[in-house]
This record gives structure tokens, sequence and C-alpha cells, in this order.
């Protein structure tokens, strides 16, 4: 049976269970799904955007789902704690693929953080403009399909949310299991916020999440959206990031891996209106025989708009590294101002990157321009360093901490960036899996 | 202190000293003079044990031990400094982290417990005074953008650091101003005591105004070819290195 | 846009295609169509021995369980494989006379190329091998080459009087499964250069081909191959033109390169197939495998191209770094105007230990092209110490052409170095207005502005190549500015 077919027929068998739990204007898309699944298969990898990762094989073992929503018996709140120092935030948990109902629920006119479930009773109106609403390939397809209830953020016309609003991501269960994961940020005109995204693992089975994540950068809105994954090495991700950014809006993303299976990021931008920026960054650090796919695609459709992008990548054991990040330039989006950089640190023998930076323009009167290098630490530092008495693997250690923190440095929320800066140090310190203060980790 | 002895070395295969003697004692200053190409560089660096120099003959000892068989950090925590003609910019690392690495590595290598954050702010507010350090610059990457001054400036603030046994000062003087080179100099100055040592490489007096030596050697071709009081370095400044070269052409 | 920029536009449209004539003498055509009859066919025309026919159907069985590729970043139209004939030669009957003796007609048409193929006449320091349509028509100073052992000669030719070189490395580079193409160019190849330096040997002149496409309705596959042995160097042009019909022609070659132990060798290309009307019709579609194996140690091998012609150019001359400390180097100027569509660059694969590779690739698109850079580095878990520097720039002339880079980045080991950078910006404003301020048009400014942005690739290739190339990156990008 083919990894798809299995999902397929699941779906078919369970259909009533699976809406059941769901929302009717969520289960509106699930025909439409199952169509686009069955005429188009799932990505291979003589798909230019899937080269490097077999998303089959991915698919293929044969995980649990809690179609019938059963309640986890888990408080993450008593067991977990994953918090910024000096830094106000309200941490809403999702258990596998469920909302966790510890979560204390958000709405007060100005803001909402709760289910998707619950928006979609409250606001059928939104959901029904918003949800599912930009064009995903295969695997977020898969997604809609199964997906019975996610994460809403909605942020209302000129307000600007003081905490920090933060989501943690937990895999859990005592059997291989699929949590089909799914977020949808509505940034209304003028408002503003941050979030972090956190992905952690409380189990240690197999398991694999698909995510798919909507946000809507409504004219004027900022968003600064933060995506940490620390999990093991039994988790793998499978996660597509939409972005839609209207006139003079302002996006921040970093996606910051640090440890994980095989992770895989499809991140999506589409600048519609002009004058909106995006930043976008990418921090990976892999070891022994990780897989992490960062695929990225920023489409200028609009004038006067700019995209900044940094990854950066340090391989080591036998991991292997991709990137790609193609910015597309429309006719009509002239004086365009595009930068893309890849970096990217091979420290063992069998570490493997492949990089491509791609541009393909369509206007004349623009400024792009993309540089990418793979390389190694640089001898004369390290033997300044030694004649200062510091040893090579000290040495080593600092100066891929200073390449990592290239990134890290593009984050605006100091204490933010702080915390990360620690988990980086700590994570080249002590290795992957040990981040320092969580019970999680048992350290 | 250091005992160099027949010392013969390559780079890229290429044989750069032919036979180097040296004996620097405790308290002494020495000047290593010669033009460019004779090998001054080339010596300073296999002292300190850059990986691109090959020592092919003899051997170095430093207070008795065997500097050839240790590596760079070592011959650093023992009391080796150089201070670079071109110091190494090290984007990202800013200059607190990279000697709070170094002071603490020589601190295990001597058995002593990492310092505590105030002790080593303490320090490095103490010794930044002394050679005349702005402030901002130890919150930079190390070197990077900074200007020639604040770089020789900053070489001597690590040695401030580290308080070496042996400093080798590679052309500190070279790009200076008068006011910036005195400032260095007069840092250098105030780093040494009866039972710490120098080497340092110039091409002018004007350093040797300051810093004055105790004995110069002039370097031809990889070889110590005179060794001499201070009066040989000021005739070196009137007349150049030609008449050595003759000199050394009839021997 | 002011009045007078209309008129120059007018003007320069106008303008046609130096190269678009054709050539009146019998050809010898074979029908059209493609089967193992057709193979066996030219193999037969061609008095060929076994192994090659042998050669050209396993080729052909292969290529039949092939399809037309589509990832590169042209819109190439479904081809009609029957409808092309795969054979033409311009020699008609007269050929009997003697394989060297030429129709005065085909002495005529590379006079008027500005190829002499008359040995007084030609080019000091340059022999040529003059391909028209399927066959070698002439090559010239053979035998003062032969006198230091050196072979320059048709394949056809070297099939027939060095039968153990050609099997030897005919197909080592590029097999015939490489790719549709070079299945489909093994399978009916027809004529082409063959070259063999010897060891020790320095060539004393440049070699070149010049191919020209003339009889209707016809492809040429030609297939050259260029040995060079230990501590042996050449410097190699290739020239091309076509007339100008309504049709496309179709055009794919396969350039096997192998450089020995010290040995160096230099390809430089300059590329003026008819590149179709202003409307986008005709041209030809130029789908060519070029690779070189750097397979001795300390091998040298650099590709320099100037790619203006062609419809359709698909194209990535590559390079396999085998030998320890082999160096390959890849220079590319490719414009693109009207409606031509161009997807080139090049691959560096790197095996050997502290091996060097430089791509420098500039672009330039015009009208409604669309100019496209693809490149692939790969360093090999062997290619310990290996480094690769690439730069990649585009420059847009007009607002309805397009620019793009797909580099690819493979590393498998962690002590080579890759860096890439590339840049696509419009053609400066101030640059054009400060030329037109001191009293120069805009069409010179254009041609000024983009031989400077592309000189650095022009700088390689050889002098007499320079001039040529200049002139036909300033003819190729008329009327473009407005």
């Amino acid at each position: 049976m083919s990894s798809l077919q299995q999902y397929i027929d699941l779906y078919r068998q369970q259909q009533p269970l699976l809406t059941k739990g769901s929302h009717p204007l969520i289960n509106a898309h699930r025909a439409a799904a199952l169509q686009f699944l069955e005429a188009c298969g799932l990505p291979t990898r003589k798909d230019e955007r899937y080269k490097y990762t077999d998303v089959a094989a991915v698919l293929e073992p044969d995980f649990g789902l809690n179609l019938s929503r059963l309640s986890l018996q888990f408080d993450p709140r008593q067991t977990y704690r994953c918090r910024v120092p000096g830094l106000g935030s309200s941490v809403h948990y999702v258990v596998g693929d469920s909302v966790a109902e510890s979560n204390v629920l958000i709405d007060d006119g100005s803001l909402f953080v709760g289910p998707m479930v619950e928006f979609a009773q409250r606001y059928p109106d939104i959901l029904r403009a918003y949800y599912n609403k930009v064009e995903g390939d295969s695997l977020a397809v898969l997604n809609t399909l199964l997906v019975q209830d996610g994460l809403v953020i909605r942020v209302a016309e000129g307000h600007k949310v003081a905490d920090l609003l933060q989501i943690v991501n937990l895999s859990v269960g005592s059997v291989p299991m699929l949590a089909n994961r799914r977020q949808l940020i509505i940034m209304e005109r003028g408002a503003e916020a941050s979030i972090l995204n956190c992905n952690h693992s409380a189990t240690r089975c197999d398991n694999l999440a698909t995510e798919v994540v909507e946000a809507f950068l409504t004219e004027g809105s900022h968003l600064q959206y933060y995506s940490v994954e620390e999990t093991t090495a039994n988790c793998n991700l499978l996660n597509t990031t939409n972005f839609v950014q209207q006139k003079d809006s302002h996006l921040d993303y970093a996606s910051i891996t640090l440890n994980s299976g095989l992770s895989r990021r499809t991140v999506n931008i589409a600048l519609e209106g002009s004058h909106a920026q995006t930043a976008v960054s990418g921090l990976v650090l892999a070891n022994d025989n990780r897989h992490i796919d960062n695929n990225l695609l920023v489409v200028h459709n609009a004038p006067l708009c700019s995209s900044d992008i940094l990854y950066k990548y340090v391989l080591d054991g036998s991991s292997t590294g991709a990137f790609a990040g193609k910015v597309l330039v429309n006719a009509q989006a002239q004086k365009t101002d595009s930068q893309e950089t890849n970096a990217n640190l091979c420290v063992s023998p069998s570490a493997r990157m492949f990089t491509q930076p791609m541009l393909e323009i369509y206007a004349d009167d623009v400024k792009c321009n993309h540089g990418s290098t793979v390389g190694q630490l640089d001898d004369t530092a390290l033997f300044y360093m030694a004649q200062r008495g510091i040893t090579p693997e000290e040495g080593r250690l600092l100066l891929q901490q200073a390449f990592a923190w290239d990134v890290l440095q593009r984050i605006d929320l100091l204490p933010l960036r702080q915390r990360l800066m620690h988990m980086v140090e700590e994570r080249f310190r002590r290795g992957a899996g040990a981040c320092g203060d969580c019970v999680m980790c048992g350290a | 202190m250091l005992e160099i002895h027949d010392l013969h070395a390559s780079v890229e295969g290429k044989e750069i000293l032919k036979g180097i003697n040296l004996c620097v004692k405790e308290g002494e200053v020495h000047v290593l003079m010669g033009p460019n190409g004779s090998g001054k560089s080339t010596l300073s660096n296999v002292i300190v044990g850059n990986p691109q120099y090959t020592v092919t003959a003899g051997t170095i000892t430093f207070n008795g031990k065997d500097l050839l068989a240790m590596p760079p950090e070592d011959r650093s925590h023992e009391g080796i400094f150089m201070s670079y003609q071109q110091p190494v910019e090290i984007p990202g690392v800013s200059m607190n982290n990279f000697m709070r690495a170094a002071v603490n590595a020589k601190r295990k290598y001597q058995g002593l417990p990492p310092i505590s954050g105030g002790d080593f702010l303490k320090l490095v507010k103490e010794k930044r005074e002394m050679v005349g350090l702005d402030a901002g610059l130890t919150r930079r990457s190390v070197n990077e953008g900074f200007s020639g001054g604040e770089k020789k400036r900053n070489e001597i603030f690590q040695m401030a650091m580290l308080e070496p046994q042996l400093a080798i000062l590679d052309e500190t003087d070279s790009g200076l101003d008068v006011d910036a080179l005195r400032i260095v100099a007069e840092g250098f100055n105030r780093l040494r005591t009866p039972h710490t040592a120098a080497i340092c490489i110039t091409h002018y007096q004007r350093m040797l105004d300051y810093i004055r030596p105790d004995i110069v050697h002039v370097m031809l071709d990889g070889r110590i070819v005179r060794t001499s009081g201070p009066d040989l370095a000021y005739r070196i400044e009137s007349e150049g290195f030609d008449w050595l070269k003759e000199e050394n052409s009839q021997i | 846009m002011t009045p007078s920029d209309n008129t120059f536009v007018r003007d320069v449209a106008n303008r046609d295609y130096e190269y678009g004539f054709t050539t009146d003498v019998e050809t010898e055509v074979i029908e059209r169509g493609l089967s193992e009859d057709v193979v066996r066919l030219i193999s037969q025309k061609k008095g060929e021995p076994a192994w090659l026919l042998d050669f050209r159907l396993k080729a052909f069985r292969h290529w039949q369980t092939m399809e037309q590729p589509s990832w590169a970043h042209v819109e190439l139209p479904p081809i009609d494989y029957q409808a092309i004939s795969y054979y033409a030669d311009p020699r008609g009957r007269k050929r009997k006379s003697g394989p060297q003796e030429i129709d005065p007609e085909l002495e005529k048409t590379f006079d008027k190329l500005g190829i002499p193929l008359n040995e007084r006449l030609a080019l000091s320091g340059v022999a040529v091998d003059a391909v028209m349509d399927s066959v070698s028509v002439k090559t010239t100073f053979k035998e003062k080459l032969a006198e230091r052992g050196i072979i320059f000669c048709s394949i056809s030719e070297a099939v027939a009087t060095h039968p153990e070189l050609v099997r030897q490395y005919l197909g080592c580079v590029v097999n015939y499964r490489d790719n549709f193409f070079a299945a489909l160019n093994s399978a009916v190849f027809s004529d082409g250069s063959f070259v063999y330096i010897p060891k020790g040997v320095r060539c004393p002149m440049e070699l070149s081909t010049y191919f020209r496409i003339n009889a209707i309705n016809t492809g040429q596959f030609e297939r050259t191959l260029i040995v060079c042995d230990d501590g042996g160097y050449v410097s190699y042009l290739e020239g091309c033109t076509a007339p100008m019909r309504d049709e496309n022609q179709l055009h794919a070659a396969i350039v096997e390169i192998v450089v020995c132990k010290d040995a160096e060798v230099k390809y430089s290309t300059v590329q003026n197939w008819y590149p179709g009307d202003k409307e986008g019709r005709g041209g030809v579609y130029n789908l060519v495998t070029k690779r070189g194996l750097l397979k001795g140690e300390g091998s040298r091998l650099s590709w320099t191209q100037v790619e203006t012609g062609s419809a359709i150019t698909w194209k990535y001359p590559s390079c396999i770094l085998q030998g320890d400390n082999s160096v390959a180097e890849f220079y590319s100027v490719a414009v693109t105007n009207n409606h031509q569509q161009a997807d080139t660059g090049t691959k560096m694969v790197h095996l050997g230990h502290n091996t060097r590779s430089t791509i420098v690739s500039k672009g330039i698109s015009a009208g409604h092209s669309q100019n496209s850079y693809r490149g692939l580095v790969r360093m090999g878990s062997n290619a310990h110490g290996s480094r690769n520097y690439s730069s990649c720039d585009s420059l847009l002339l007009s607002d309805t052409c397009g620019a793009h880079t797909f580099p690819y980045i493979d590393v498998n080991n962690d002590t080579s170095v890759v860096e890439h950078e590339a840049t696509t910006s419009k053609i400066s404003e101030e640059q054009l207005m400060y030329c037109n301020q001191r009293g120069i048009p805009p069409e010179e400014a254009v041609a000024l502005i983009v031989n400077g942005y592309a000189k650095d690739v022009l700088s390689k290739l050889p002098m007499e190549f320079a001039v040529e190339a200049q002139k036909l990156l300033s003819v190729s990008l008329e009327g473009s500015v407005g």
C-alpha cells in the first residue's frame, strides 16, 4: 500500500468519527482535499521542491491518529516549563494535535487565542474567509484532509499585543502517532503581535507531525513569528507555513532547529501589497544522521517590497542539510529589493549540504542578489585563539556559536534573543537534547 | 628563559630559517631587526607554533621545557604571548567572551577554578585603563571594525590580561601615529617586571626610544648575522642594512 | 519613451540576421523520419565499422525509452522527430571526385561567413574544420599539424584512420544514456571534429570547427571528440551560423573532451545560430551536451562561451575534475533578445583532491526573452581541499524579459569551500545618461556598457574571437533600449 493510500483509506473508513471531532467549516474542505490527493499523489524527489526529502518514506510507517479526540490525561503545565525569562508571555499548549484543555482561552474582542473549533462557532464568517485560503502542495492538502482542530490567533484592528504569545507543541503517545496540527493567524489592519512557536517531545515513540500555518498580514500589520524546534531524533516534522502580506505589513520570521528527527519546512511568503517587508531567517544545528530541509519561496507580486533572507547551517556527524530559497519577482513587482544569504559549515567529514539559492525575475527595475557558501571554520582565527591559550575545542565552539548567533541577532525581542543564544550555546556545549532547564530533557 | 638552538624552519617546502641560535634571559628586552623576508616573522610564528611553518631541525626550550612538543595553546599557557602584526578579525565573537575563554583556559592549565563574572569584569576594567583601550571596544567582536591603532592597542590589552612571561611584539609599532605608539609602548613598559622578557620585531628606531632594549639582533636570509648593544639599532636607522649585507657576503 | 527612441527601435527591428542567407548546392538528403533503418543507413553511408553501428543502435534503442526533458526554464515545443531528416550531404553527388576537393559554392559560402577554407587566404594560426549540415567539407592545415603528430580531422575520417583512438574515447565522457539529446546524438550523429594532441605537444595553432546548417528540415547532430594526452596543450574554437528559416531547426550536438595528466585544453564557443525573427518565428533549437573529463593529475580545462544565437539554448558545458589538483573554468556570456530562451550554465563535479573550479556567468536579457543560469557544483566525499568560486550576474534591459539563477551546490566533505554569489540588476540609467550626455547614442551606449559588463569573459577568448564576439553582442542587443 502506498504511503498516501493508507491515509486516504483511513479517511474513507473513519470519516464520521473524524468530522465529528471537528467543525463543519473545517469539514467543508475535505472533499476537495481528497480529490486533489487522489489526482496528484504525494510529491516525489523528482519534484524540484522535494529533491532532497523523500516525503513518502516519512509517511510510510503505520501511525496511530487520535481521531476520537481522547483526552490524553496529560497536563503539560504540571510537567513542562519552557519559559523565556524577562518576558511576559501567555503560553498555549498543543498536545499531540489537540489544543490542551488546560489552556486559558482568550477572547476579549481585541485578541482571540484558542481552539479553531471554538473560533468557528463564535466567528464562522471570519473562519470561512481565511481558513485554507492559500493553495498548498499535497503535504498541506493531506493536513487539510485529516486535521480536526487547530489554534487560531486573531489580533483585531489596531491592537498591539503586549505579551509574547507562546505556543508549545508537544509530541506525545505510547505508540507511534501522527499529529495533524494547524494554526491560523489573522493580523487585522495595523495589528501587532509576537509569537513564539516551540516544538518539544514528551514521548520516546517514533512520531510524525504535519503542520500547516496560515498567516494573513493585513495592511500595516506587524508580525514576529519565531519557531523553535527542539524535539528528539524520533520526532519527524513536515511543516508548511504560508504568509500572505498586504500593503505596508512587516513580517519577521525565523525557524531555529536545535534538535529533531527529519525536519522539512516549506515556507511560502506572498508579498501582495506595496511596501511590504519581510525578513526570513533560519538556523539549523544538526548532528548524527539528522536530515533538515528548509524550502523557501518568496513571491514578490507588488512593487516596492523588500525581502531579506538569511539561513545558516552547522552540520556535524553524518547529518544532511538542504536549503532552497527562491525569490520570484513578477512583472508588476518593480523596485523590488531582495537579498538572500545562505552560509553553511560542514564540521565533520561525512556531513552533507545541498543548497540552492534561486532568483527568478520578470521585472527589470530590481535589485536582487544572493550569496551562498559552504565551508569550514577559519584556521587563522583558530590559531589566533590558540595563541591566546584557547584550546582548539573551545575555539571551534566560540566560532560556531558566533556563526549561529548572527541569525539570532535579527530577533528584535531582546529577552527572547538572549534566551535563544543561551539555548544555542548549551546545544553546542552539551550536545543535542540538553536545553538545560526543563523537566522533559531530564537535565 | 628561552633558548633556541640551530633552528631550521620552512614554509610550503621553502627553507626560511637556516640555523637560528638565540638566548633570552629574564628581564631582557631583545630587538630583532632585518629587511623584509629575512625571517623575523617566521621566527616568531615558529616560537608560538603556527602550523603553517614546519620545523626541520633544531630545538626551542622555554624554562627548560621542550616548546616544539607543545600545541600553541599550551605555549600560551606557559607564558608566551605574540602581539600580531595584523591582528585577526573574528566576526561574531565578542572581545569579552574571547578574553574570558582565554583567561579561563589558562587558569584551568594552572589548576585554578574559572574566574567569576564579577572578577573578570573588574580585571578587564583595570587592564583596559592601563593600556587606554576604549570601553566600547571590549563589547565588540574581536578586532572587527577596529582601526589599525585600536587593533594594536587591543593586542597590548590582551597581553595585560594574560600576563605573559615572554612577549613577542611583531611590528606592533607599524601603522601607529606617535601618540598611539607612546601609549602602546607605555602600556608595554608597565607590564615589564624583572621576571619578564620581550622580543620586539621592528623596522623603526622610534619604538626603541620608548622601550629601551638590552640586545639588538640583525637577521639576514634566515640567520642572525649580528648581535650587539642598542647602538646597533641607531646605526641601522641611519645606514640601513646594506653594510651588513656586504660584510656578510664577504664571510 | 521619447519619439526618437521609437524610431530607433523601429530602425533596428528591421535589421536582418547577417548570416541568414542560404547556399544553393545540390544536397543529398535522406528521407525524413527516424527508425533503426535510418540509423543503419547513416552508418552505411559513412562506411562505418560494425562496432560503431552497434554503438548507434544501442543508443537508439535507449533513446526510444526516454522522454524529452522538461526541467529547463524554456518552453520547448514538442518536437516531431519523424519530421526531420537526419542526414544531409551538401557535397551531393560530386563526392566521388575526392574527399578534399571542395565545391566552389561551398567555399564561397564559408568565405562569406568569414571562414576562408583556402589555406593561403586563411587566418594565420587557425586551422579550420568546416562542417555543413551533416558532413565535414574541408579541414585545413591537416598535414602541417600531422608533422607534430597532431590529428585534426573530421570524426568520420578518424573512424577510418584511427579507429583505435575513436573507439577508446567515444562515449567515455558523455555516455549515450546520459540524457535524451545525448542518446539521440549518439544514434544519429553525422560529423564533427576529432582532435588528438600527443604527449608533450603544444598545438602551434588555434584549432577550430565552423558549423553551418544549410539544408531545410534537417537536424544537425555533430559530435566532437578532443583528446589531449599527457602534458599537451590545445586551444579550440567553435563557431556556428544558420540560414533564416521560418521553421525551427534542431541542433543536438555532443562535445567530449579528455584531458590527461598536466595537459590543458581551452574550448571557446561563439554561438550565433539563427535566433528566429522579432516575433519568435523560426530559429535553431540548440540542445547540446558538452563535457570534459579532467582525467589526469594537474589537468586543466576551460570553457568559454558567448551565446547570442538560437531560439532555444539548452547547454551546460561541464567538467568532471577527476585528477588531483585539476583546474576547471567556465566563463559565459549569454545574451537573449526578442523571444529567445536560454537555459545555460555548467556542472563542476569535483572528485579529486585539491581540485579548483571557477564559474563566471553573465546573463543579459532584453526584449521578451528568458535567460537562465543553471549550474551544479558538487564536492565529492573524496574531493578534499577543493574549492569553487561562482559568480553569476544578470543584467536586465527590458521590463518584459526574465533573468533567472538556479545554482545547485552539493558538498559532501568538510574540507572543501564553495562560494557562490549572484546579482540581478537593471542596466544603470545613470551610466546610460552619462554616455548620452557625452554624445554617445543609446544603442552604442548599451553596447558599450554591456561589453564592459561582459569583459571578464570576453577577455578569456582568443583574440580573433574576442573582436567578433564584441561585435556580436552589440548586434544582438540592438533594438533592446527604450
